[in-house]
């Protein structure tokens, strides 16, 4: 069952508010999965602090590195079912985990970071992977 | 943020895998933990030998993306358990 939007919308916000665009029907989430080139972030968000409360922290952090994906988007587990849904779809062979994230290239996932890689680590932590990841396939900013 | 999870066991909202002294091994995230055992949420559970693979074999793969589950809720008896370790420190 949902929790109250009161209470989730500074989780939902914490990942907006450094630029992720949030996928809130299955329509967007095809828009987003279905535009193949470059690279492109997708974040579960969760509301469980256990994981999701380094998982959010660690992406905003990654995202004020040098290198970032071309997209960057998230949909909201146990919130925007539907949207969840669709998303893990594009992902058939990955367990569900929430909160996860994956990094694909070219439309194709190259990288997965599950719930249990996050669980017990910190922000930088997480952060350091999700930078590792995008300094091998993300482009070098234009000066 | 909080975790809405008071009172829970320290291994709460963790996944875990638990080995038993027969032939299965479960993965599941920790609800909670007491003398009756550990209870799972989302578990899933190999028996040593299933589909070619042994436990150490099937927990090298759950190690790399997780598992899917077979049990939304699931008790492991406290006395039929040899290890509790999280899934994320498998290597």
């Amino acid at each position: 069952m949902p929790y109250s939007e009161l209470l989730v919308r500074p989780m939902r916000e914490e990942l907006t508010s450094a630029g992720v665009k949030e996928l809130r029907t299955p329509e967007e989430v095809d828009a987003f999965m279905n535009e193949k080139s470059g690279t492109a972030l997708l974040v579960v968000n969760s509301v469980c602090g256990c994981a999701a409360g380094m998982a959010r922290p660690g992406v905003r952090l990654a995202l004020q590195g040098d290198r970032r994906p071309d997209r960057i988007a998230t949909v909201f587990a146990g919130q925007d079912l539907e949207a969840t849904a669709k998303a893990r779809a594009y992902l058939p062979d990955i367990p569900p985990s929430s909160p996860s994230i994956a990094f694909f290239k070219d439309g194709e996932l190259a990288w997965f970071m599950p719930r249990h890689r996050i669980e017990g680590r910190d922000a930088q932590t997480v952060a350091h992977d999700l930078m590792q990841v995008f300094a091998e396939h993300c482009a070098v900013p234009a000066i | 943020m909080g975790t809405f999870h008071q009172g829970k066991s320290e291994l709460h909202g963790i996944t875990v895998v638990v080995d038993t002294t027969g032939p299965e091994i479960f993965v599941g995230r920790c609800d909670d933990e007491d003398d009756r055992g550990i209870l799972l949420n989302d578990a899933d559970v190999h028996r040593d030998g299933d589909g070619g693979r042994s436990k150490e074999e099937y927990l090298q793969r759950a190690a790399q993306l997780g598992v899917w589950k077979k049990y939304d809720r699931l008790l492991v008896p406290r006395d039929r358990i040899v290890s509790v370790r999280r899934l994320g420190e498998v290597a």
